[in-house]
């Protein structure tokens, strides 16, 4: 069981990372872009603005109230 | 491996490294044909969200690393941890186990994410082999690069290596998960290079602001 879980954590680690915010937020873009693309609008545009949006977001909470020097 | 095999001898360390070479050989010759079963769309969107994940991480890691909210990854230090570590554990006769496992997890950690690189962008191309042979000739090239200074790859600028690397892979992770989501690209593959210097701008941006605060941050605590 302990082999188990430390197997399903590196997993984690490895794929979604630091920040689970990230992976979930690309997942619900890519979802949202699968919904619009079947109700017929070529939504290439969503991709690349909600990753900015992510990666930004995911900044801001990093460094918030943080200063290392 | 470099810190192991300096310390306690080559022979186990290279058995390490020989081993964990064979299992990420053994994880893309398996892989990657597993992967080509898929349907072609299925597979952008899957290797599109998952370059998306890894390509953010490294992003992200990059930016604060550049910024100076996260320290700078000391590979000189790190060498010298090891090899203190390494010196001071005892050896039996015969395989030095501790230097072999060593060299075995470092090298099939680090090689996995290279093998997950190879393996999404050679099936999604369809050219498994081209991936293979460039990631094997990075490979010589870094353990060349090893034997003639024989010492820590510190000189090598590693935070801007994974800040370039990081953008490549989150724009490749848009495009092909855009792609296999049944979006058309305008410009067609013209549109990635457009992602890549998009994205390069936006993470240059970001990490200059996230540093000039930082410092005025620094400034306003030292006047206080």
């Amino acid at each position: 069981m302990r082999y188990l879980r430390s197997f399903g954590v590196f997993w984690w680690d490895f794929v979604v990372g630091d920040d689970w915010r990230v992976a979930a937020g690309v997942a619900c873009a890519l979802a949202a872009t699968v919904v619009l693309v079947h109700w017929g609008v070529n939504a290439w545009w969503l991709l690349p603005a909600a990753v900015v949006l992510v990666l930004v977001d995911s900044l801001r909470r990093a460094t918030n109230g943080r200063d290392p020097s | 491996m470099l810190a192991v095999g300096v310390t306690r001898g080559w022979r186990s360390t290279l058995g390490g490294v020989g081993t964990a070479a064979v299992v990420l050989a053994a994880f893309v010759v398996v892989l990657g044909p597993a992967l080509a079963l898929i349907p072609i769309d299925s597979l952008r969107l899957l290797v599109g969200a998952l370059l998306l994940a890894f390509g953010l991480q490294w992003l992200r890691k990059a930016i604060l690393r550049s910024s100076g909210y996260k320290p700078l990854h000391d590979e000189a230090e790190a060498f010298a941890q090891e090899r203190e570590l390494a010196r001071g554990t005892s050896r039996g006769a015969g395989t030095d186990w501790y230097a072999f496992t060593v060299a075995f997890k470092g090298v099939l950690l680090e090689g996995l994410e290279v093998t997950f690189i190879v393996v999404t962008f050679g099936s999604t191309q369809g050219r498994l082999g081209l991936a293979a042979a460039a990631a094997l000739a990075a490979v010589i090239l870094v353990i060349l690069g090893g034997a003639l200074i024989r010492g820590p790859l510190e000189r090598v600028p590693e935070n801007s290596i994974k800040f370039v690397v990081g953008v490549l892979l989150t724009s490749f992770g848009i495009f092909w998960g855009a792609e296999g989501a049944g979006v058309t690209w305008p410009g067609s593959d013209l549109a990635i290079p457009a992602l890549v210097a998009g994205l390069a701008l936006v993470s240059v941006v970001a990490s200059r602001h996230l540093r000039r605060r930082r410092i005025a941050a620094g400034l306003a605590e030292a006047h206080a």
